[in-house]
């Protein structure tokens, strides 16, 4: 690559970057503003305080913040375990096994899918409140398994798919019962498939507002983008920005950490799908 | 270790074909059966069936004195060697040798024992940490051979598992597989379309077509005794030549002149209009260069030569011929099942290196009449097969085979006794 090429790419990706990464920066500075200090017309703060961070975590916002926190993790963390061992079973059966049906069940997945949440957000809530499922970490995992589930069959089956047959076949002649054959032949050739679709799940459990702000009053299931919307100012003249957005950098945080940790895991998944023998 | 008898075995799918008709054979213990035939003609099917991978739609399955055709592919204690090997990538070269043991539950000090055996005979010592995608094709092989034999299985099975390995190496690990199979004595199925494979590794070779065993016989008889059209014309490189004959009291008119049948052959053929006469590329010969003692055993004719090959050892000549309408098409269409692309009734014919018989010119051929088959054009049968000659044949080879295993067996015995560093090289 000839120095004017270099320097077109560098140039190109730094606007990239910075295009993507001001409303992040955007809400970091916010955060760090006092609540004087959020009109003043300037991008940075004019000085840097934590007082936002010390409010939803240890202040009058914690008994607010802290629960959702926990509850976000739990119910995000149960619901993406919940479907991609279902994902797994599913996808494997679609992938290999010949039974009728099967193009039903891919394409009530997609219709599932693409089903307008919005609309059955408000029987969902009669129906919970009579079964007592209002207001309960179940109450929000049900609905979140039918938001993650369709997305995790597809990615899924179609890294099953790539795996050669023979390599369960030769299993099988070795010895292997099915269930032995899935669990030590399948299932570590579709690992990456397998953390791809994980974080895919969790980042749609973790970003759901609706259901949470829906189905949920009080913080025993209360998950944090539904929290953060019910966060309050000091006095009623006061906008709670900063606190919103302190608490926006906190809940990016583990995004981030899972995707920088898995960072290799998902690029082999996402680019690798076709594990060849 | 065990045989395989199958009878009658059937294998239909859902459309109805027939893949598999009505096979039965017998495997003997110890025996190194090769199944051969065209592609599409159930010969992997059939290997299918025997491992357990592939449902049997009717018919008996006997392996060991046992029915096992609703035993799963793991109740039934056989070991496989696919095309594509088959490695688990996520392990190495030793948990993919030592994955069958590790399944039964064997001890490990047991598993590392058994997977340092098989790596010794295999030569993949060095390599037993490597995962197999850095391992080369031959390597890789050996790999799937490993695991194998690590286990005592009943039978070996191959599933053209040379076909993916360059010229050079498949002839070395062909050497490799026939020696192993000598040294462990197991009975062996081989599924391959080489006929080279075929002729060198095999006890006995069986000949499928469209599903249908066409012959089951040693290499030789099958090259000097084959019962039709369709096997004269797969068993042999270059292929068996057909030539159009009528009959005339013992003669034969063939384009290349006629051929004389002894009166035995003459009364077999009597009461066709027409035959096609099957004649090897070298039972041909530049007629200059015939002994004068030789010459009178057959006919001496003249044909112009289209192409000549000369490859060091040997020449090819290539002599056009017309034939008429009914037996072109009925050539063409046996060329077509047995994957040749053949657009013209051309002979090919062997002749010495050192013939100097030049291209388009016309030249004088020597054809010895003695060898040469009749076959039917309607049924394809041959006409002039002397099955006692065939039988006697086959038997002789079983006979070596015998031997062949004592002696490698008890080579085997020895040197492990003395140390077992020969065995590898043996």
């Amino acid at each position: 690559m000839s120095t004017r090429k270099k320097v077109l790419w560098g140039v190109g990706s730094a606007l990239i970057i910075v295009y993507c990464l001001f409303p992040i920066a955007w809400i970091v500075s916010v955060s760090l503003k006092a609540p004087s200090d959020l009109s003043n017309e300037s991008f940075l703060p004019s000085e840097v305080t934590w007082q936002n961070y010390e409010l939803i975590l240890t202040g009058g916002a914690s008994d607010l913040f802290l629960p959702a926190l926990r509850n976000s993790f739990g119910i995000c963390l149960i619901a993406t375990a919940i479907s991609c061992l279902l994902a797994m079973f599913a996808a494997y059966a679609i992938a290999r096994l010949d039974f009728p049906g099967k193009k039903l069940i891919l394409s009530t997945a997609l219709a599932v899918a693409i089903f307008p949440v919005i609309s059955i957000v408000t029987p969902l809530f009669n129906l919970w409140r009579n079964i007592g499922l209002y207001d309960t970490w179940p109450g929000l995992i049900i609905p979140y398994l039918s938001l993650t589930l369709p997305i995790s069959i597809w990615t899924m089956s179609a890294f099953f798919r790539e795996i050669p047959w023979e390599m369960e076949q030769a299993a099988q002649v070795d010895g292997a019962t099915t269930w032995q054959a899935f669990r030590r032949v399948i299932v570590p050739l579709a690992a990456p498939g397998v953390f791809t679709t994980a974080i895919i799940a969790f980042f749609i459990a973790w970003n759901d507002f609706i259901y949470g702000i829906s189905l949920t009053s009080t913080e025993a299931a209360r998950p944090v983008p539904a929290a953060l919307g019910l966060f309050t100012g000091a006095s009623q003249f006061e906008e709670p920005t900063g606190a919103i957005s302190a608490a926006a950098v906190i809940v990016t945080i583990p995004v981030v950490v899972l995707v920088l940790l898995f960072q290799r895991r998902i690029v082999a998944g996402l680019t690798n799908g076709a594990v060849k023998g | 270790m065990a045989s395989i008898d199958m009878k009658n075995i059937v294998k239909k799918y859902g459309d109805g074909f027939p893949a598999v008709n009505d096979v039965s054979l017998d495997i003997a213990d110890g025996e190194f059966m090769i199944l051969v035939g065209p592609s599409g003609c159930g010969k992997s099917t059939l290997l299918r069936m025997i491992v357990g991978l592939e449902d049997i739609t009717s018919g008996d399955m006997v392996i060991g004195g046992k029915r096992v055709n609703d035993l799963a592919p793991r109740d039934r204690n056989l070991s496989m060697v696919f095309q594509n090997y088959a490695l688990y990538p996520h392990m190495t070269v030793y948990e993919n040798i030592a994955f069958p043991l590790r399944l039964s539950k064997t001890p490990d000090d047991e598993v590392r024992r058994r997977v340092t055996e098989a790596s010794d005979v295999l030569e993949l010592k060095e390599h037993l940490e490597r995962k197999p995608a850095n391992l080369s094709g031959g390597q890789r092989q050996r790999v799937a051979m490993g695991r194998a034999i690590v286990r005592q299985a009943e039978a070996f099975l191959f599933d053209e598992p040379l076909s993916n390995l360059d010229a050079k190496l498949r002839g070395q690990m062909r050497t490799e597989i026939s020696r192993l199979q000598r040294r462990l004595g197991i009975t062996t199925v081989y599924v391959t379309h080489d006929q080279t494979e075929a002729m060198t590794l095999g006890d006995r070779v069986c000949v499928l077509r469209k599903g249908k065993i066409q012959q089951v016989a040693s290499p030789r008889e099958l090259y000097e005794q084959p019962v039709n059209l369709f096997v004269a014309g797969f068993i042999g490189s270059p292929p068996m030549n057909f030539l159009p004959a009528t009959p005339e009291g013992n003669r034969l008119k063939t384009p290349f002149g006629d051929v004389e049948l002894d009166e035995k052959r003459a009364e077999a053929v009597a009461g066709h209009d027409l035959l096609l006469v099957g004649i090897r590329p070298e039972y041909f010969e530049d007629a200059s260069l015939v002994d004068e003692a030789k010459r009178p055993l057959g006919s001496v004719f003249r044909a112009r030569v289209d192409v000549t090959e000369w490859l060091g050892d040997s020449q090819y000549a290539y002599i056009p011929y017309e034939a008429p309408e009914s037996i072109q098409s009925q050539m063409r269409e046996l060329s077509k099942e047995l994957d040749s692309e053949e657009l013209r009734t051309q002979a090919i014919v062997s002749i010495d290196a050192t013939s100097r018989i030049r291209e388009g010119r016309e030249a004088e051929f020597w054809l010895d009449s003695r060898k040469v088959h009749v076959f039917d054009p309607e049924s394809g049968d041959n006409l002039t097969r002397d099955a006692e000659a065939g039988a006697e044949l086959t038997r002789l080879a079983s006979q070596d085979r015998v031997e062949q295993l004592e002696e490698s067996q008890g080579r085997a015995g020895t040197s492990q006794q003395t140390g077992g560093a020969t065995a590898a090289s043996a």
